[in-house]
């Protein structure tokens, strides 16, 4: 079963400050920790991909009503904070895994070494049906 | 050097001869490719285990010319047969170009190298057509290092052989006047590849710094086809000079470490050396062109004992030169860094205010601030500017890198400019 672990710049239940304030001690653990956890679930094979994204200031919204010239808004938008930061696709053998997976990623350490408690949205990707279906 | 090792770097070698035989006997380039590739596929599985044939060339010549045919049998391929017959009647050698059957195995490769990054190409086409046509790697391979999908890679791969073909190139070396604007795009489509290899933004870094040993080994070619042009000797002093910083340019966690901050022991002596020498030998024989006036400033950044040992005049009299040739901002906000070393960081900033009009709201320009207002001992406003930056870089590792500086700035606001 494959599983998108969504993570948006939304606010964090342990209310810390945006990156930029922390102590560049604390940021290299949060660093660390991402790596680390991305070399074991690369190693116990269920790492599909792990991807963060540009920050909201680079972000663009494209609406075309299918003809004439599309309406492109750039950033910063008032609503950056539900914006996608980044992601991880796993794929492994139960949802309860999965969520273990985004329990941990939640506990990445943030300032003083705690635990942000980033929400990790966590969504099943559709497979192919099955193939006598 | 195992059996399997080997035989790949035989057959990458050979690859673009291969092909040279089979689209100088057949002409259609786009499917003597295919064909060149199924027969180094083969190549590849049959040699390690069974033995390498006596007259490796040969072999892939006969089994590249066995897979063309079956390419071209059977109603399918019933089109592409009449195309290519169309081919064959065409006469090869138009007026100025050298004379097709006279040319050796190794102007074969500088001709389909300039094919593969002929102009009407994006280099986003140009490059992979470039490592499966000459550098033999498979499609697989540069799907890896680029991270997509293999049928995404094989189509784009198609498309830039069908772009060629509607070119209507006779497969020859251009004519003399125009050799030195088609090397222009050569060595451009070499330089981009270098640089995918190693401003690494994301994947598995091994498929990635790959590319830039394959840039060089490409370079290498080059300079054995034409060593009569600077630029190309330049280019691969360029990338000789660059990645001997390679593992001096990262921590153990992949973070970013710059320039200044670098521990100069870990540089590769060998690479420096080797690059040195081959700058060396260009300049002063005339029109320095880009790619060695940047050669220059990375030598002269290579052989100094420290950042701040380094020659600062000389380098900015080179970004001067520099600026006079090419109309690329970064090449003016490299201007100001080196401004900055030698007259101040106010001198450095007052050359950025005028670079918001040409660079916009870019991440480097933000970050070029932020260092020279740090050196300048406003703190803060550096700070700002480094989460400005941060916030705009398309880069995973410099957003790191600079949320860093923030925070070092921003957590401890009384610890003044660096020395």
């Amino acid at each position: 079963m494959r599983f998108m672990l969504l993570q948006n710049y939304g606010a964090v239940e342990s209310d810390c400050a945006p990156m930029t304030e922390w102590s560049p001690a604390d940021i290299k653990a949060h660093i660390e920790f991402q790596h680390a956890l991305n070399a074991e679930l690369a190693q116990r094979g269920e790492l599909v991909d792990a991807q963060g994204l540009a920050g909201p200031e680079l972000a663009k919204f494209v609406v075309w009503d299918g003809s004439g010239v599309p309406v492109v808004t750039d950033g910063p938008f008032p609503e950056a904070k539900e914006l996608l930061a980044g992601y991880r696709l796993v794929d492994v053998e139960t949802t309860e895994r999965a969520i273990e997976i985004a329990a941990q990623a939640s506990a990445a350490p943030g300032p003083r070494g705690l635990a942000i408690r980033q929400p990790i949205e966590v969504r099943q990707v559709l497979s192919a049906p099955d193939p006598e279906l | 050097m195992s059996n399997t090792e080997s035989t790949e770097s035989l057959l990458r070698e050979l690859a673009p001869q291969v092909l040279g035989a089979l689209v100088r006997r057949y002409g259609d380039f786009a499917d003597c490719e295919d064909a060149v590739q199924e027969a180094l596929i083969a190549a590849a599985t049959d040699w390690p285990g069974g033995g390498q044939p006596d007259h490796p060339l040969g072999w892939l010549i006969r089994v590249a010319s066995r897979r063309l045919a079956n390419l071209h049998r059977g109603d399918i391929a019933r089109r592409r047969r009449e195309e290519l017959a169309a081919s064959w009647s065409r006469s090869p050698a138009e007026p100025g170009h050298a004379e097709p059957e006279a040319a050796s195995g190794r102007d074969d490769t500088l001709i389909i190298i300039l094919m593969c990054c002929h102009p009407s190409l994006t280099p986003a086409s140009a490059i992979p057509l470039t490592l499966r046509a000459v550098g033999g790697l498979t499609t697989r391979e540069i799907a890896a290092a680029f991270l997509v999908q293999e049928p995404t890679m094989a189509q784009r791969i198609s498309r830039a052989k069908a772009t060629v073909k509607a070119s209507g190139e006779p497969f020859a070396l251009p004519p003399p006047d125009q050799l030195s604007e088609r090397l222009r795009s050569v060595l451009h489509v070499l330089y981009l590849l270098f640089n995918e290899g190693y401003i690494t933004s994301s994947g598995p870094d091994l498929a990635r710094s790959d590319l830039s040993g394959e840039a060089i080994r490409l370079a290498r070619i080059m300079r054995a086809s034409v060593p009569q042009d600077p630029e190309v000797t330049g280019l691969l002093a360029l990338m000789l000079l660059t990645d001997a910083r390679r593992s001096a340019r990262s921590g153990p966690a992949g973070e970013l470490i710059p320039l200044a901050e670098q521990d100069r022991a870990r540089w590769d002596a060998g690479l420096i050396a080797e690059g040195v020498d081959l700058i060396s030998g260009v300049l002063g024989s005339g029109h320095a062109g880009e790619y060695q006036l940047q050669a220059a400033i990375a030598a002269i950044h290579d052989q100094a004992t420290s950042h701040g040992a380094t020659d600062w005049p000389q380098i900015l009299a080179l970004y001067r030169l520099l600026e006079t040739m090419t109309a690329n901002p970064m090449v003016a906000l490299n201007r100001a860094v080196a401004t900055a070393m030698v007259n101040g960081p106010r001198a450095g900033l007052a050359l950025l205010d005028g670079l918001g009009a040409r660079l916009g709201d870019h991440h480097r320009l933000h970050s070029v601030r932020a260092h020279l207002l740090e050196q300048a001992g406003d703190v803060k406003a550096a700070a700002d500017e480094f989460r400005a930056a941060a916030a705009r870089t398309g880069n995973l590792r410099e957003r790191h890198y600079l949320a860093t500086q923030a925070a070092r700035l921003t957590a401890e606001p009384r610890r003044a400019a660096r020395p």
